[in-house]
């Protein structure tokens, strides 16, 4: 119960303030279509520059809890999902704002999602220091696989290609050992002045996020976004609420789907919702409702999203791999000021970790009481056309990007990043695993060469490395995922590329 | 039809082509360049991404793989003026210019050119250059003011 003593950090004035403004804003950017959470987080590193470790954590971490739930709002009103996690949510949500009970899916919504991010985030309070503890017994070889299982996991399962995930965790990797090595202070592929010092970790973040969303939004070009205007008509809170409580099943099942699935690192909000709600849908005993404007639909999809925030982050605490993106991106975060975590994240650095963990549970009550009552200001910000949005993130990533080192290499970076993934992106490839590979690059490689310098002292490469139950176990997972993903790709892609050819 | 989809393919195997030949590169520097202990990791790496770029080059040369919505010409044709502008942003105006005036010109050039509203509309102008100026102004209260980051300054501000 060490949490308890780190609680009082959180109620400190700039502490609370800046968990205040990450949750509106947070909840704002989220109801924003376009810009996703992990973007949202990206582009928020910036200004952490100037705060204390805890303050900029507290900071990202409202805008996480904050900008998930906050999808919700766009898609519940104008059935274009704030982010891939509140998908689910449009199913059922615009259904009934179509039937004039916006303001009740709305309110139901932020309840199911704080209910199941606080639940989430306590798995990750007890479930956090139990696995670090346990992670205290890793050594390089083992740490290795484990950022090699990181980047598969990501490059297998949130890939539309298995191959192409794959290729593209390696081109993260790939990237990472850019510019000079740690070893032998030798330069590596340094083909451009703006590569001398490697590629600044915010920079990539930012371009691999927020220039792609920059240039999708420019493909609609001058054409308007069709939107239906939907009035949202005031609902009583306390009605929700009782309503949301006899909602127990569908609630339940979401925040026990959306913790176990954001344990599992990769798999994210998006199945976490759609997971939760098809199995809500199955054990209901009224399934031909959903997709009708059901309320155990919203239920179901959110606190399962929400729920998934807090356990995403036990294998990013614990073992500095990041679960997700967003995890990622808070990784980045967390390095920028000079804190790594790992098995000694809670020896080294209690108050940061604790206060962090504590600011996110906070921050779910928080989100709870601003969703419910700026939800209707919130859907005007979803309203925001895509030519002013577009604008503000391209230059908001310029200038962050350039204020991470006061450097026009970092910029270069930053856009020939972004730009390029926006083209792989639309042949398959995509930024998550390039960005695992980015992050976990550095530790695989550490690693790999701190066991090599063991293994060649002692009992050589193949049998360090490739021997030992924990050894195993981690290269059968890391097998598996990918075996997995070729299992469960392989079939439907065959039969839909079948089609596909006939239809042309 | 037939010429349809052999542009399809070729349009995804552009991509392909491309990434193989920078893991190629990337292999064949890993194991030629000094000193060999720095390249030892890159090397593992490398042949990795080789074999799965070659793996997934052949998918595409066989059509097997049409992952990915591709690049239309409508969509080509809406991108080319931004990404056109956002270029010149970034490697010629920002420093030349300044990075405000140029900040300010982008915003304003590229939500003109995306903006819906007639190009002779009097009151878009005046709702564009408000919000570019709104925006900026914002801009510079967090960036110089509040984080004091010093910007690159160029013929202009």
């Amino acid at each position: 119960m060490e949490f308890v003593n780190y609680f009082g950090a959180v109620f400190e004035p700039v502490a609370f303030m800046l968990l205040l403004g990450g949750t509106i804003g947070g909840l704002i950017l989220g109801a924003t279509p376009g810009l996703s959470p992990t973007m949202a987080v990206a582009l928020l590193i910036p200004f952490t520059f100037h705060l204390t470790p805890v303050q900029g954590l507290i900071l990202l971490g409202a805008a996480y809890t904050a900008t998930v739930a906050g999808g919700a709002v766009s898609a519940i009103l104008l059935k274009i999902p704030g982010a891939p996690a509140n998908i689910a949510t449009a199913l059922d949500g615009f259904e009934m704002a179509k039937k004039g009970e916006g303001a009740r899916a709305l309110q139901m919504s932020f309840l199911a999602s704080g209910v199941g991010g606080i639940v989430g985030v306590m798995l990750l309070i007890f479930l956090t220091p139990v696995l670090a503890q346990w992670a205290l017994a890793f050594g390089p070889s083992h740490l290795f696989w484990l950022a090699i299982l990181g980047v598969t996991v990501i490059g297998s399962l949130d890939t539309k290609s298995t191959i192409k995930g794959l290729l593209s965790g390696a081109l993260g990797i790939w990237l990472s050992t850019i510019g000079y090595d740690d070893i032998q202070g030798a330069q590596r592929f340094v083909f451009h002045d703006a590569l001398t010092g490697g590629i600044n970790i915010i920079a990539a973040l930012i371009g691999l996020f927020a220039i792609p969303q920059v240039l999708e939004m420019l493909t609609q070009g001058r054409t308007p976004r069709k939107i239906s205007v939907i009035e949202v008509r005031p609902n009583k809170v306390l009605h929700s609420v009782r309503e949301m409580f006899s909602n127990l099943k569908p609630l339940g099942l979401g925040t026990v789907f959306g913790s176990i699935i954001g344990l599992i690192p990769g798999v994210g909000g998006q199945i976490a919702g759609l997971v939760a709600y098809d199995q809500s849908k199955k054990w209901s005993s009224r399934p031909e409702k959903y997709g009708t404007g059901h309320p155990e639909g919203v239920v179901a999809a959110e606190s399962a999203n929400n729920a998934m925030v807090g356990p995403s982050l036990v294998p990013l605490l614990t073992l500095a791999i990041p679960g997700s993106p967003t995890a990622a991106v808070l990784l980045g975060g967390l390095l920028i000021h000079g804190i790594f975590p790992g098995p000694m994240l809670f020896t080294n650095y209690p108050d940061v970790a604790w206060t962090f963990i504590n600011s996110m549970l906070i921050g779910q009550i928080l989100m709870v009481l601003f969703g419910l009552y700026v939800a209707s200001l919130a859907a005007r910000v979803a309203r925001i056309p895509t030519p002013i949005l577009a604008s503000a993130v391209l230059i908001l990533a310029v200038f962050g990007s350039y204020s991470v080192q006061q450097s026009m290499g970092d910029v270069y970076v930053m856009l020939a990043l972004g730009v390029g993934m926006y083209f792989l992106e639309r042949f398959g490839f995509s930024a998550a695993p390039l960005v695992l590979g980015l992050i976990l690059g550095p530790i695989a490689e550490n690693n790999f060469l701190q066991g090599s310098m063991i293994a060649d002292a002692t009992v050589g490469r193949t049998h360090y490395f490739l021997s030992g139950t924990l050894n195993l176990v981690l290269i059968g997972l890391v097998i598996a995922s990918v075996a997995f993903s070729f299992w469960s790709t392989m079939g439907p892609r065959a039969r839909r590329a079948r089609t596909a050819e006939v239809q042309t | 039809m037939s010429q349809m989809s052999t542009a399809k393919r070729l349009q995804h195997l552009a991509p392909n082509v491309i990434v193989t030949a920078l893991a190629a590169i990337v292999t064949w520097i890993s194991f030629t360049q000094e000193p060999a202990g720095a390249y030892l990791f890159p090397r593992l790496i490398s042949v990795f991404m080789l074999v799965l770029a070659l793996w997934s080059l052949a998918r595409a040369v066989l059509g097997i793989s049409r992952v990915g919505t591709g690049l239309s010409a409508e969509t080509a044709l809406n991108l080319a003026p931004g990404v056109a502008l956002i270029l010149i942003y970034v490697f010629w105006a920002a420093k030349t210019l300044g990075f405000y005036t140029a900040s300010t010109a982008a915003f304003l050039l590229l939500f003109t050119i995306y903006d819906p509203t007639p190009i002779t509309s009097v009151r878009g102008w005046i709702k564009r250059i408000v919000i570019s100026a709104a925006f900026m102004a914002v801009i510079y209260a967090l960036f110089t003011l509040l984080l004091k980051v010093q910007m690159p300054r160029g013929l202009y501000l």
